[in-house]
C-alpha cells in the first residue's frame, strides 16, 4: 500500500496499526514551501474526489461539529448559520444558511469516497439474505412451503420484506442512495476532467530530484536545444507537452500522459448508471408467459392463450408482439450410457411461425437457442407426454376425444394427469360426468413401494394407468379449476363387478369397457408436448452496451498509468548545460522510471552526456529560484486538494511488471531524503 | 453427437490426477524442508538485526550507485552509456522495511530444497494438466461439467499461475508451500467427496457460453486465490512490521517465518495487481453468464443464488478497489475486504452448489 502513496512528503498514511500520522496536514502553514510546490505538481493527477473530512487516520469521520477545512464556518462552531441577526429576517436567513449548510454537508458526505464505499459494502451485505431465504419472485412454491413450515418466522420475514429482498424498500434505498452518490460523484469529476484536458500539464516542482524517478547529466548542448529535443521526444511518445514560456516556467518542459485512465474510470461509472437504468426498464416493461403446446397444435400470442402470464408494472398487454406458431414436431433423446443413464442429450422443437404481416417460416427452438420474433423470444422450457384418449358414453357416442397432457413428476417421466369428461350420458340415460386420474409411464414398472412408475424417460413400454370416477366434476361451480387436478369431493369412484376399485392399465391402441355399461375408454396413442416461455423485455441492448462499456472503462482505468514528466535544462556556472529529468506517476510502478530512463537514452544523440571529472551526486542543494507565484493557477486546477486522495491508488499494471524483478530500477533509493 | 464417454480414458485421467497428488505431496515436503532449513540459517536467525541494517542500507545500496541502466533491445541486452535514474521510495517510514530473504533464508541447502520443490511442482502440474486434458477427451467436452472437474481445473489454474509467476519473476517461492498444500487439499476433496463419473452434459449446458463463462470463472478464481493468500500474509507481515517498528517483543516463530516473507508493501502490491487484473475479467465472466441466462432462461438477471453470490463477490472486490483509494481504508481494512471477496467466491463456488436451491445446481455434487 504505502508504496503507492503520493511520492511527495505531506502524505499521511495509515498503517493500520493505529500509528499516528507522521506528517502535518497539507495546507497547514507549517508545511514548508517545498511541500506545497510538490503538492501542486501532484495535483489533479486523478479526479478522485477529495475526502475533506477524513483525517489521516480515518477517524475524523466528518461529523457536523468536527473540523472543516473549507472556511465556511469557524473550527468547532456548532452550526452553519453563523451569528443570528435579531428579528424575523435574521432568524429566517439564519435558518436558510443553516439548511443550506446542512444540505451541502450532507451532499458532500454522500458523494465522498468513504460513503460510496460504505454503500457498496451495504449493498453486498444486503444481497445476502435474498440468497438464503426463498424468494417469492423466483420460486413461489418453495416460498409458500417455507411459510407453511415456519409461520411465526415468516411473519417477521414479511415485516422486513425478506421474501422479496430485491425489490424491498431497504434494498432499493441502498442502491438508490448509491446511485445518487455515483451521479453526484461523476458530474463534478467529469467537469474537472474536462478542465484538465484543457489545462496545461502543471509546471515542474523546483526540486525535481525529490520526484520518484529522477535523472540528471551534463551536456554541451544549449538548454533551448535540449528542451526542444525533449519536447519532440515526449510528443512522439504521446505525451501532452508544454514548453514553458511564461514566468516561472522558463527552461522546462512539462508533459503528461495517460488521461485515458480517468476517461476510463468515468466511462465505467457512467456505464454502471446505464446498466441500472436498463435493468429498471427491463423490470417495468417486460412480459413473460408460459404455454404448453401439444405436438401438432399451435399458439397465438394473446393474453387468453397463456397458461400463466406476468408483466412489468408499466407493460401494456396490447403491445404483445403479434405472432403465433405451431409445434410441428418435438425431438428429444436420453442417454442410455451406464453412467449417464437418463441424462438428456437433445431437446429440439420444430415449429412453423407466422407474423403479423402474413409471412410464415419454419424454424427450430433449442434449449439455448430461443426463437426471436420481433421483440419477443420464444424459449423451450420442458416437455412431456399427452395420451390421446377417446371416451364413449353408455349410448356409444363419443363423449371425449383428444390429447391430455400429463405432467412429469420425476426425471424418468413418471407422469400424472387427469381426464375430465364433462358432457357424458350414463347408463341410465341421465346426464353425468366422468373423471379419470392416474399415471402415464413411458417405461412402465411397478413395485410395492412406489406403485406404478417409470424407469426411463423414453417410451420403451408406455402404459396408461387410471382410476375412474363419476359424479360432479365441479366445473360449473364457477371456481377456476386446475386442469391437472381432479376434485373428487362430489364424485364416486367406479368399482368393478367384484366390488373392487376399478383401476386399469392400457397400452397404446388398447381399450377398456367401463363397469356397469358406462361406455369405453380407448388409449389411442400418445403425443409429445412442449412448454414454451414467451418473453419480451425492454432495455436488453442497453444493458449489454452498458456492460461492455463498463468493462472497457475498467480496463482503461485499471491498466493505464497516468504520469507526468518534467525536463529542465539550465546553464551551469562553467557554461555546461545541466539537464534534469523527473517523472511522477499516480502510483509507483517500475514502468515509470523505466520510461524515464528510455527517454533519457533517447535524448543522448541530441544532448550527449559529458563525462565529469568525478561522479557527483545529484545536487539537491541547488539555490532555489524565487517562486514568482504561490500557486500555478492554470496548471493546477485544485491546489488545495488533499494530496493523499490524489495519488493513493496503485496503477494496476500487469502483474508481471513488478518492482521486485530487478534490483536496479525500482524500490527504495532514499538518496535524496532530507 | 451422442458418443458415450470413454471409460478407459477417464480411468487414465484419474491415474494421472492421483499421480499428480503424490508428486504434489513430495513437493509440499520439499517446501517444508526449505522453510525448516531456512529457519535454521544464520540469516534467518539474525533477521531482526539484518532488517535494521537493511533499512539503513536501502538508502545507499538500492540507489544505483553508478551502474548505467541496462537497456533491453531487440538484439539482446546491452548496457548503454546512459544517465542513471534515481528512484525514490514513495514513502517515509515503515514502507522501507525490505523484503525478507525468502523461504530458504539464505541457507544453501534450504535453497536446494526450494529448487527441488519447484521442479516437483512443475512435474505435478504437468501430470495434473494431463489429467484434466484426458478427462476432457474422455467426456468430449470442456472438463468443467461438475464439481469434481471444476475443482481439479481450479487447482490446476492455481499451480499454473504460480509457476508462471515464478517464471516471470523469480522471487515468488514464498507462495509455494501454501499453493502445494492447498492444491493437494483441493484435489483430495475432489477425488473423494466430489468425485463424479464421467458424464454427458444436459442440453442446457450445451452452449458456446459453456466454453467462455465457466472456464473464465475457474481462471479468475485461481488467480483471486493467489491474491487472497497474499492478502492474508500481508495481514500477518504487516503486524510483524508494526511490532518491528516499535521494537516490540516478537516471538521466534513469527520472526523466523514472517521475517522471511516479502515486505508488507510488496505483498499488498502483489495482491492488488492480481485483484485489479482479474476484476475486469470477473466482470466479463458475470456479463457472459448473464448473456447465457438470457438465452437459456429468458432473463439475464433474476437473483438466482449463483447470480447473487457472483454479484456479491463482484461488489466485494469493487469495495476493495475503492478502499484502496479511500483514506483510512487502505492497508489492513482493504486487505480484509480482499479476503472477504475471495470467501464470497468460495461460497459461490462450493456453497451455492451444495447448500442452495439454485437453477445452477445441475453441476452435481
Ligand atoms: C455503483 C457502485 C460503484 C461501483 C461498482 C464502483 C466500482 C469502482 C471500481 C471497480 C473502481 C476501480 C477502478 C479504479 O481503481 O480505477 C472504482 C474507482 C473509483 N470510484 Fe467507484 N464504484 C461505484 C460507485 C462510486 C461512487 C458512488 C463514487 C463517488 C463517490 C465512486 C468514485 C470512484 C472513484 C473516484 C474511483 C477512482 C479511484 C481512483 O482513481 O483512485 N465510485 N469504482
Amino acid at each position: 500500500m504505502t508504496h503507492e502513496d503520493a511520492p511527495h512528503a505531506g502524505v499521511a498514511t495509515d498503517h493500520g496499526a493505529g500509528r499516528a500520522p507522521e506528517n502535518p496536514e497539507p495546507g497547514n502553514p507549517e508545511v514548508p514551501e517545498q511541500r506545497r510546490d510538490e503538492e501542486s505538481a501532484t495535483a489533479g493527477l486523478t479526479t478522485a474526489p477529495l475526502d475533506v473530512d477524513e483525517g489521516a487516520d480515518g477517524s475524523g469521520a466528518g461529523t457536523p461539529g468536527g473540523p472543516e477545512r473549507d472556511g465556511e464556518r469557524a473550527r468547532g462552531a456548532g452550526s452553519f448559520g453563523g451569528t443570528r441577526a435579531p428579528g424575523v429576517g435574521g432568524a429566517l436567513s439564519w435558518t436558510a444558511r443553516e439548511l443550506v449548510g446542512w444540505g451541502r454537508w450532507f451532499w458532500r458526505q454522500l458523494t465522498s469516497m468513504r460513503v460510496a464505499l460504505l454503500l457498496l459494502l451495504l449493498l453486498a451485505l444486503a444481497s445476502i439474505p435474498g440468497s438464503l431465504i426463498p424468494q417469492e419472485r423466483s420460486d413461489v412454491t418453495v416460498a409458500a412451503d417455507f411459510r407453511r413450515r415456519n409461520p411465526g418466522l415468516s411473519e417477521v420475514y414479511d415485516r422486513f420484506q425478506l421474501f422479496d429482498v430485491y425489490s424491498s424498500i431497504w434494498f432499493s434505498a441502498i442502491y438508490i442512495l448509491l446511485f445518487v452518490s455515483l451521479i453526484g460523484c461523476i458530474l463534478p469529476r467529469t467537469w474537472q476532467f474536462v478542465g484538465q484536458l484543457r489545462a496545461r500539464p502543471p509546471r515542474a516542482p523546483r526540486r525535481l530530484d525529490r520526484m520518484p524517478a529522477y535523472t540528471t547529466w551534463r551536456t554541451a548542448t544549449a538548454p533551448e536545444e535540449v528542451l526542444a529535443a525533449a519536447r519532440r521526444r515526449l510528443r512522439k511518445r504521446g505525451f501532452r507537452t508544454d514548453l514553458a514560456d511564461q514566468p516561472g516556467r522558463e527552461g522546462q518542459v512539462a508533459a503528461e500522459k495517460g488521461y485515458l485512465r480517468e476517461a476510463g474510470n468515468l466511462l465505467f461509472h457512467v456505464a454502471l448508471i446505464v446498466m441500472l437504468v436498463a435493468f429498471a426498464a427491463g423490470q417495468l416493461y417486460h412480459s413473460e408467459g408460459g404455454k404448453l403446446v401439444v405436438q401438432g397444435s399451435g399458439f397465438t400470442n394473446a393474453l387468453p392463450q397463456y397458461d400463466d402470464f406476468s408483466s412489468g408494472r408499466l407493460y401494456d398487454v396490447d403491445d404483445l408482439e403479434r405472432f403465433g406458431f405451431t409445434l410441428d414436431e418435438f425431438h428429444y433423446g436420453y442417454s442410455r450410457d451406464s453412467v449417464d443413464i437418463g441424462t438428456p442429450t437433445e431437446f429440439r422443437a420444430d415449429v412453423t411461425y407466422w407474423t403479423d404481416d402474413g409471412t410464415e417460416k419454419s424454424d427450430t427452438i433449442e434449449v439455448n437457442e430461443p426463437l426471436r420474433v420481433g421483440d419477443a423470444k420464444v424459449r423451450l422450457l420442458g416437455h412431456g407426454y399427452a395420451p390421446v384418449v377417446t371416451v364413449t358414453d353408455a349410448e356409444g357416442n363419443t363423449a371425449f376425444s383428444g390429447p391430455v397432457p400429463f405432467l412429469p413428476q420425476d426425471s424418468a417421466f413418471t407422469s400424472t394427469g387427469v381426464i375430465k369428461v364433462s358432457d357424458y350420458v350414463g347408463p341410465d340415460g341421465e346426464h353425468d360426468q366422468l373423471g379419470f386420474q392416474g399415471f402415464f409411464n413411458p417405461t412402465y414398472n411397478i413395485d410395492e413401494v412406489r406403485g406404478p412408475h417409470s424407469t426411463f424417460p423414453e417410451p420403451d413400454y408406455p402404459v396408461l394407468t387410471l382410476n375412474a370416477f363419476h359424479g360432479d366434476l365441479g366445473i360449473s361451480s364457477g371456481i377456476p379449476q386446475n386442469v391437472y387436478q381432479l376434485d373428487t369431493d362430489d364424485m364416486e369412484q367406479l368399482r368393478d363387478e367384484s366390488g373392487d376399485l376399478f383401476r386399469f392399465d392400457l397400452l397404446p391402441g388398447e381399450s377398456i369397457e367401463l363397469p356397469d355399461g358406462r361406455g369405453t375408454l380407448t388409449f389411442e396413442r400418445f403425443e409429445n408436448w412442449a412448454t414454451f416461455q414467451i418473453t419480451t423485455r425492454e432495455g436488453n441492448s442497453w444493458a449489454l452496451t452498458g456492460a461492455m462499456a463498463a468493462i472497457l472503462g475498467l480496463v482503461g482505468s485499471l491498466f493505464l498509468q497516468r504520469r507526468r514528466i518534467w525536463v529542465r535544462a539550465r546553464t551551469d556556472a562553467d557554461g555546461m548545460t545541466v539537464v534534469e529529468m523527473a517523472s511522477l506517476g499516480r502510483t509507483e510502478s517500475a514502468k515509470i522510471p523505466e520510461e524515464l530512463a528510455d527517454l533519457a537514452a533517447d535524448l543522448q544523440p541530441d544532448a550527449p552526456m559529458e563525462r565529469e571529472p568525478e561522479e557527483r551526486e545529484p545536487e539537491p542543494e541547488e539555490p532555489e529560484p524565487e517562486d514568482p507565484e504561490p500557486e500555478g493557477p492554470a496548471a493546477d486546477p485544485d491546489p488545495d486538494r488533499d494530496p493523499d486522495s490524489a495519488t493513493e491508488d496503485d496503477a494496476g499494471t500487469e502483474p508481471d511488471a513488478d518492482a521486485e524483478r530487478k534490483p536496479d530500477s525500482a524500490s527504495s533509493a532514499e538518496g535524496a531524503r532530507p | 453427437m451422442m458418443l458415450a464417454a470413454d471409460q478407459g480414458l477417464a480411468d487414465a485421467s484419474n491415474v494421472l490426477v492421483y499421480t499428480a497428488m503424490a508428486v504434489y505431496a513430495l513437493a509440499f515436503l520439499a517446501y517444508v524442508a526449505e522453510w525448516i532449513l531456512g529457519g535454521r540459517s544464520r540469516v534467518a536467525r539474525t533477521l531482526a538485526t539484518l532488517e535494521a541494517e537493511a533499512r539503513d542500507e536501502a538508502a545507499g545500496s538500492a540507489a544505483p550507485a553508478g551502474p548505467a541502466v541496462t537497456v533491453r533491445g531487440r538484439n539482446g541486452t546491452s548496457v548503454l552509456e546512459r544517465p542513471k535514474v534515481v528512484t525514490r521510495s514513495a514513502n517515509p517510514g515503515r514502507a522501507d522495511v525490505p523484503d525478507g530473504p525468502g523461504a530458504a533464508g539464505g541457507d544453501e541447502r534450504g535453497d536446494t530444497y526450494g529448487r527441488i520443490a519447484v521442479s516437483l511442482t512443475t512435474l505435478a502440474f504437468l501430470l495434473h494438466l494431463g489429467g484434466v486434458v484426458t478427462r476432457a477427451v474422455a467426456v468430449e467436452r470442456g472438463p468443467w461439467g461438475n464439481m469434481y472437474e471444476f475443482s481439479t481445473a481450479f487447482s490446476m489454474v492455481v499451480t499454473g499461475a504460480f509457476l508462471t509467476l515464478l517464471l516471470l519473476r523469480r522471487r515468488m517461492r514464498w507462495l509455494g508451500l501454501i499453493v502445494a498444500g492447498t492444491v493437494l487439499l483441493d484435489l483430495g476433496l475432489a477425488t473423494t467427496v466430489l468425485y463424479t463419473e464421467t458424464q454427458q452434459l444436459v442440453p442446457a449446458l450445451d452452449s458456446i457460453w459453456m466454453w467462455i463463462h465457466v472456464p473464465l470463472a475457474i481462471f479468475c478464481g485461481g488467480l483471486l486465490y493467489l491474491g487472497a493468500i497474499s492478502s492474508v500474509l500481508f495481514l500477518f507481515r504487516d503486524r510483524y512490521e508494526a511490532k518491528l517498528a516499535v521494537d516490540a517483543q516478537i516471538g521466534t516463530f513469527s520472526r523466523s517465518v514472517l521475517g522471511r516473507l516479502p515486505s508488507s508493501a510488496t505483498l499488498d502490491r502483489f495482491a492488488y495487481r492480481i485483484n485489479a487484473a482479474v476484476f475486469p475479467l470477473w466482470t466479463f465472466t458475470i456479463v457472459a453468464g448473464a448473456i447465457w441466462a438470457e438465452d437459456a432462461w429468458g432473463r439475464y438477471w433474476d437473483w438466482d443464488p449463483k447470480e447473487t453470490w457472483a454479484f456479491i463477490t463482484w461488489v466485494a472486490y469493487a469495495c476493495y478497489l475503492h478502499a484502496r483509494s479511500t483514506i483510512g481504508w487502505k492497508g489492513r481494512k482493504a486487505a480484509y475486504l480482499a479476503v472477504a471477496g475471495f470467501l464470497c467466491f468460495l461460497v459461490n463456488y462450493y456453497g451455492v452448489n451444495i447448500f442452495f436451491d439454485s437453477l445452477h445446481s445441475y453441476s452435481g455434487k
